[in-house]
């Protein structure tokens, strides 16, 4: 089953800009490789953080400023931003694996206010209005990333790597690990293994990967702002992991698709998206916590997606 | 010059403290709310935003809805309506929504009360001004200034910080000191114990729950005047309040309640030093406290 879902991906990423308006499709990936790193989180050791926006949005104004003003080709600079990302992750990390639960949560959306307030007055960021006209650039040098098309599978070729590793992570030895902390913390260290450790690690790798998912989304839109970092965008991708359904690996994605094309579908009606994602918070918390593909793969009885 | 400095000191202080109280207050109700049903109430700044907003309505909007465009909801009136609807709100919230969850992981609770949140946000953005709308309702004796030797504060705002350190004393009383008091603090520690001895637990934690967002409410009521009523005046500040529960740890009410107050003032004092990082230091105070005591100042260790 996990093999059509894989095909499925490859396919539909490939042949998207055919029939889907490449841009839209770009920034679903994006997204979807960002929920998918919280997924690594919430999904496979239990700890829900809320301040992953920090690292999504810290990466981008990196990446953004590394680019544009020093110059850096796009590939280094989105390295650079998901790097700065990692080395931000471990810091918040650290501080909020102190403390377990509902605790962890509030530390972390904390922390991301900070980030916020910081990107608000920092000089290099541009303040309100965010930093604008990122240059594209050249890929190697001679790919221009300017046209449509060779962004699209840049960007692609960023995601399907995302999500290679974050596969790589939970089918290892080390997310075997993580799985046995979710479901029993207490046994996992009495049997011998540094869990405070194990977390970090988790927090860390999630963190570079929501900063390669903002670092992209900087290039691919040219601009990095205070949305990106605002604690209202970390709310939107715990939906997308929720609503998809968390601890799956396909889950993320499908919250995203959703999650994005609904507000692309009701962006006329402005403030009411709020309302409409507040309720479904609030029906999927409710009724329907396994998600859309948590719920489907126990109607098809499938064990691992 | 050191007269001078020492009065600016102040005078940021007694502004820091106006903070503070909402703080205490706010954080004094998530902590009651955390005690006993381990819950952090995400909608706690949304109702404070409603609080603000129904004294508002009351004041501004209400007559003409009814037919009576004289009719204002005077400010000594709304004391008592506003936490009254805000708490019979979050009863309403505890009973259709909450309680489902109970048994399930804390974390879901959270993330169904940051839905209410959005719901309550973007319902309020619709009809109302984002950048704010002045609330009227003052009470004439409350307004115009008086001089406190080392500045001139408004008179209404150090109406709402001895009413708010009142409330919160009350509050504490009730808590440590009475037979009620006593019962909530017993269902905290061993609810199930407690629901042996005959005592109806589940009122007491939806009356908890109540009690807990009629603060919220009324804190958005006595912010009302000093703020603009906008939907997002809740949203930034719960995320400070949150720093606050982690910095003073909700092992106590007495502690919610200083370290709001503190940390108000410590606010306030950075305006003088460092202004630029006035609104940054309660974080910063959160990860120093995290390195060196990560149950927070007043919290039980192993939490």
């Amino acid at each position: 089953m996990n093999k059509i879902f894989w095909l499925l991906l490859v396919v539909l990423g490939l042949t998207a800009p055919a029939y889907i308006y490449p841009v839209f499709v770009m920034q679903l990936m994006c997204f979807a490789l960002f929920a998918a790193a919280l997924n690594l989180l919430l999904g496979y050791v239990g700890i829900l953080s809320f301040g992953h926006a920090a690292l999504f949005g810290g990466a981008a104004y990196i990446t953004g400023h590394v680019v544009k003003v020093w110059g850096f080709p796009p590939l280094p600079g989105i390295l650079t931003g998901a790097l700065f990302a990692a080395a931000l992750g471990y810091g918040m990390g650290l501080l909020a694996i102190r403390r377990r639960g509902i605790y962890f949560t509030m530390i972390t959306l904390a922390l991301a206010q900070l980030v916020y307030f910081l990107a608000l007055q920092l000089p290099f960021t541009g303040g309100e209005n965010g930093l604008q006209d990122i240059p594209r650039g050249h890929l190697f040098g001679f790919l221009d990333l300017n046209q449509s098309l060779v962004m699209y599978y840049t960007v692609f070729a960023i995601f399907m790597i995302g999500l290679l590793i974050i596969y790589r992570a939970i089918h290892s030895p080390f997310g075997q690990v993580l799985m046995a902390i979710r479901e029993n913390e207490a046994r996992a260290l009495s049997l011998g293994y540094d869990v405070d450790r194990f977390k970090l690690l988790a927090f860390v790798i999630s963190a570079g990967l929501a900063g390669l998912a903002g670092a992209t989304k900087a290039i691919v839109f040219q601009f990095a702002s205070l949305t990106d970092v605002h604690w209202q965008t970390s709310g939107e991708v715990v939906l997308m992991t929720l609503l998809g359904g968390m601890g799956t690996l396909f889950g993320p994605i499908v919250g995203a698709i959703t999650v994005v094309a609904l507000q692309h579908e009701l962006a006329t009606l402005g403030t009411w998206v709020q309302v409409v994602i507040g309720l479904i918070f609030i029906a999927c918390v409710l009724v329907f916590r396994r998600g859309i593909v948590g719920e489907l793969a126990r109607l098809l009885k499938i064990r691992s997606v | 010059m050191m007269h001078a400095s020492l009065d600016l000191f102040l005078a940021q202080g007694m502004l820091g403290l106006n903070n503070g109280v909402f703080y205490a207050m706010l954080s004094l109700g998530l902590a009651i709310i955390f005690g006993l049903l381990n819950v952090i109430n995400f909608a706690h700044g949304a109702l404070y935003m409603l609080g603000a907003f129904i004294a508002l309505i009351g004041y501004s909007y209400f007559g003409a809805w009814i037919g009576v465009p004289g009719f204002h909801l005077n400010f000594w009136a709304a004391l008592i309506v506003v936490p009254l609807i805000v708490g019979c709100f979050g009863i309403l919230i505890e009973r259709t929504l909450l309680r489902w969850l109970y048994r399930f992981d804390p974390i879901y609770s959270l993330l169904l009360t940051f839905g209410v949140a959005l719901v309550i946000q973007g319902l309020f953005s619709n009809y109302f001004n984002m950048s704010g709308t002045p609330y009227p309702g003052q009470p004439e004796s409350l307004r115009g200034i008086v001089n406190l030797g080392f500045m001139y504060f408004p008179k209404y705002r150090l109406f709402v910080i001895v009413f708010s350190i009142v409330i919160c004393a009350l509050t504490w009383l009730f808590i440590e000191r009475t037979r009620l008091g006593s019962y909530l603090r017993a269902a905290a520690e061993k609810p199930d114990l407690v629901k042996a001895f005959g005592i109806n637990v589940p009122r007491m934690i939806t009356l908890t729950f109540g009690f807990g967002t009629a603060l919220a409410g009324l804190a958005g009521l006595l912010a009302a005047p000093i703020y603009s009523v906008s939907p997002l005046m809740g949203a930034d500040l719960i995320i400070v309040v949150f720093a606050v529960v982690v910095i003073g740890g909700m092992g106590s009410i007495m502690g919610a309640i200083v370290t709001g107050l503190a940390l108000g003032l410590i606010e306030g004092a950075m305006k003088v030093v460092y202004a630029p990082a006035s609104n940054t230091v309660i974080f910063i105070l959160m990860a120093v406290v995290l390195l060196v005591r990560p149950s927070g100042l007043f919290g039980r260790q192993g939490e």
